[in-house]
């Protein structure tokens, strides 16, 4: 154990800082549109090599030798200094990495480029409103016919699809196949005739999702990625990647200063609440477990750069869970501490993600939040599955094949 | 930046694993349980040749010169195999005369407690919960000690006892000296055996540094006893694996009901993500003085706490076997006990952890 960075690492970190305080932009560039200054910034980072640290030159990376400890760093520093780094999102953080592993060259040299420079926008189908945590049951298909596929079904929770430009998505190619072997991975042109997007408004009124519904959509035939029937191998590879996509690993901690912060301000017996010994006792329970995800995050982070996945598959499957159950305790703390700001339904900025945070509509927008997460991205019994038969070896279900 | 074990402190673990597997299988748990001592002098003296008994104890003074996380590794290991050894007392001592004692303290008595000629425990319990330092009452003057130390672990046992006194500062007594009275508590842990201390007049010297020691002592205790309680926890979970996986009702092995897996996989996952937390409050005792009181604090509460409801849990999916004494599962189920109470609940620890943050 040694927490300490060395010192070539905190060399790099200076530097870094250093540039970093480039952002926001000042004198004239100032004056661009926002976009445009982000654009400019984002260029920066990958000239200095901080940005799209894992993608070729060639393909708008910066190509930098593989280092976790520098990766996280920049990962830190560029959210603490709230600078545009690499766009996130389902494009750059999986289709991109799922190209560069199973694409053709023509693939990756197509949509990587406007991908990584946030020309091209993607989003994901998967489910399907018979194929939830039993994705592999999907049914909507696509036929080659000549030299184009032609796709009919029905995809739901389909986080973005209004405003991408592409979709990769799971599709039924070989009827005739078991399962999960009739299944192949496909790129799909958003703007095709056939396609319609409906969004989904939920329950704390905002609309992240939407259904996405094909009939007779037509990808060229070269728009596969992999073999034909090898989709669902591609896509679970593509769930490494996941991790790109694990935004900010201080917003746990963040959270609970916000809950901190509203139990000294809320009043209980005209007394701060955070005097209650109560409240103090729930808060210290609450830390207990965000310590164990802050740790246990740290021990996976390192586990990884010696090149020690094995060591822990185990505390790696029980994050997803861990990570739900800590986001629900503390934002049922926040509900009790609201009181009656529950009776109030939250504005459409508090009810919108990155609306603002701490005022009661927000804790009242991520009590309901968190109960989401414990379906999305794999529902929680399904966790509980993963971890009690492949990290524990307890018999699989019994189930239909 | 490193958060994870190196290969030395690895190798620590599996040797004393291998250790406790071989030398205290659970037939012979079984009799030393079921025994008046809570011990087995045999065990302490085969880990003292391993150089535990002086783990933490400087080199110069004969130790290993090792650290608190590595105690806490150890820790682990014994709490897994529910060891009956006087090794939380013992560390203890020496860690508290090593950080209060004189130059001529410690050398006298640590390098006959780092090869395990002598033994060592700790006196911090008092009667109404008194466990921390400035709860203390037992009067020190001059060279005379007097009150009643409780729940001292193999105080009977024990050569040297650490004394905890008012004022929050450390005394060493020898426990066969006049005006020590040693009785004997009908302790809930079988495999640590706890003592009343009755001292009336009793001749001590005071630790010159004793009063920062105290904390750091009690602090290294805390995360012993999470350690201890987060491998008791993982033994519950495996012995709860090897019981529901044969044991058949319905027609089927109960593993295979989801209700049961689900279980199983709450208790592993809650558990699972404590070990970074002791890890860390082991490291920070060493090395990180700011946060050590705070995540010390921390890690007893919600590690003992999580221990215990797995130990709940394992206990009710053994179903009524689980009750009884012959079945294994309360020998550990008693361990989570032990740490979750023993130097104050968790309840103590979370108010004391919410002052350290100033809430």
């Amino acid at each position: 154990m040694n927490l300490e960075y060395s010192e070539d690492v905190l060399a790099f970190r200076d530097e870094l800082r250093e540039f970093l305080e480039g952002w926001p932009l000042t004198g004239d560039e100032a004056k661009l549109a926002l976009e445009e200054q982000r654009r400019l910034f984002r260029e920066r980072g990958i000239e200095r090599g901080y940005v799209y640290r894992d993608m070729p030159k060639k393909f708008g990376g910066s190509e930098q030798p593989s280092d976790a400890v520098r990766d996280r760093i920049v990962k830190e520093e560029y959210l603490a200094a709230n600078a545009p780094g690499g766009l996130i999102g389902q494009g750059p953080g999986m289709l991109a990495p799922t190209l560069m592993e199973f694409g053709t060259p023509e693939q990756q040299e197509r949509f990587i480029p406007p991908t990584l420079a946030g020309d091209m926008r993607w989003c994901q189908g998967y489910s399907e409103p018979g194929a939830g945590s039993d994705l592999a049951s999907l049914q909507s298909r696509a036929d080659l016919v000549g030299d184009e596929w032609v796709i009919n079904g029905h995809k739901i929770w389909t986080t973005t699809a209004h405003e991408a430009d592409y979709m990769f998505g799971l599709f039924r190619t070989e009827p005739d196949a078991s399962k999960h072997a009739g299944i192949s991975y496909l790129l799909l042109d958003m703007k095709a005739p056939g396609i319609e997007v409906r969004p989904l408004k939920e329950m704390t009124g905002a609309a992240m999702f939407n259904e996405v519904f094909f009939t007779d959509v037509r990808a060229p035939a070269d728009h596969i990625v992999g073999k034909r029937g090898e989709g669902w191998q591609v896509s679970r590879a593509t769930l490494k990647h996941e991790r790109n996509l694990i935004g900010d690993p201080n917003a746990m901690h963040r959270a609970f200063r916000n809950l901190i912060d509203l139990a000294r301000r809320t009043k209980r017996g005209g007394r701060p609440a955070i005097e209650d010994p109560s409240v103090r006792q729930r808060l210290a329970e609450i830390e207990g477990y965000l310590l164990c995800q802050e740790f246990t995050g740290s021990r996976m982070f390192t586990a990884g750069a010696r090149g020690d996945h094995a060591g822990v598959v185990m505390p790696m499957m029980m994050m997803k869970l861990y990570g739900t159950d800590l986001q629900q305790l503390l934002t049922r703390a926040a509900c009790d501490l609201v009181g009656d700001g529950f009776l109030l339904a939250p504005t459409v900025e508090e009810g919108s993600h990155g609306g603002p945070q701490g005022t009661d509509g927000a804790w009242v927008s991520s009590y309901m939040n968190a109960i989401a997460v414990s379906i999305a991205g794999g529902a929680s019994n399904i966790q509980r599955n993963i971890i009690g038969e492949r990290a524990l070896g307890l018999p699989r279900d019994l189930r239909s094949a | 930046m490193e958060f994870g074990l190196s290969e030395e402190q690895k190798l620590l673990q599996e040797t004393v694993r291998s250790f406790v597997s071989k030398e205290c299988p659970v037939t012979k748990l079984r009799e030393i349980f079921d025994g008046e001592l809570g011990t087995e002098p045999a065990l302490w003296k085969g880990l003292s040749e391993m150089g535990i008994a002086g783990l933490a104890i400087s080199e110069d003074h004969g130790g290993a010169g090792m650290e608190v996380l590595d105690l806490a590794l150890v820790s682990e290991v014994l709490g897994e195999g529910a060891l009956p050894t006087p090794f939380l007392g013992h560390s203890l001592a020496g860690l508290a005369i090593e950080a209060g004692g004189s130059d001529e303290q410690k050398s006298r008595w640590l390098p006959r407690l780092a090869s395990g000629d002598a033994l060592g425990t700790v006196a911090f319990g008092e009667l109404d919960n008194r466990w921390q330092p400035e709860e203390w009452t037992t009067q020190a003057s001059g060279s005379r000690v007097t009150g009643t130390k409780r729940f001292v672990p193999n105080g009977s046992l024990s050569d040297v006892v650490v004394v905890g006194v008012a004022g929050g500062g450390l005394v060493l007594i020898e426990k066969e000296a006049k005006g020590v009275t040693c009785e004997t508590m009908d302790g809930i842990d079988r495999t640590r055996g706890v003592c009343e201390l009755i001292l009336d007049e009793a001749p001590c010297e005071s630790l010159p540094n004793g009063a920062a020691a105290s904390r750091r002592v009690r602090d290294a205790a805390l995360v012993l006893l999470a350690a201890d309680s987060f491998g008791a926890a993982w033994k519950l979970i495996r012995m709860t694996i090897d019981y529901t996986g044969t044991r058949e009702q319905f027609g089927t092995p109960l593993t295979q009901f989801q209700s049961v897996k689900h279980e199983i996989a709450n208790m592993a996952t809650d558990v699972e993500q404590t070990r970074a937390l002791y890890w860390y409050a082991a490291h920070a005792l060493d090395h990180l003085p700011d946060d050590s009181a705070h995540a010390a604090a921390i890690a007893k509460a919600h590690i003992t706490d999580r221990a215990m409801e797995a130990a709940r849990s394992a206990f009710e999916l053994h179903g009524g076997i689980g009750f009884t004494w012959e079945c294994d599962v309360q020998m550990w189920f008693k361990r989570c006990m032990f740490n979750r109470a023993f130097l104050g609940t968790p309840e103590v620890h979370r108010e004391r952890s919410a002052q350290l943050s100033g809430w």
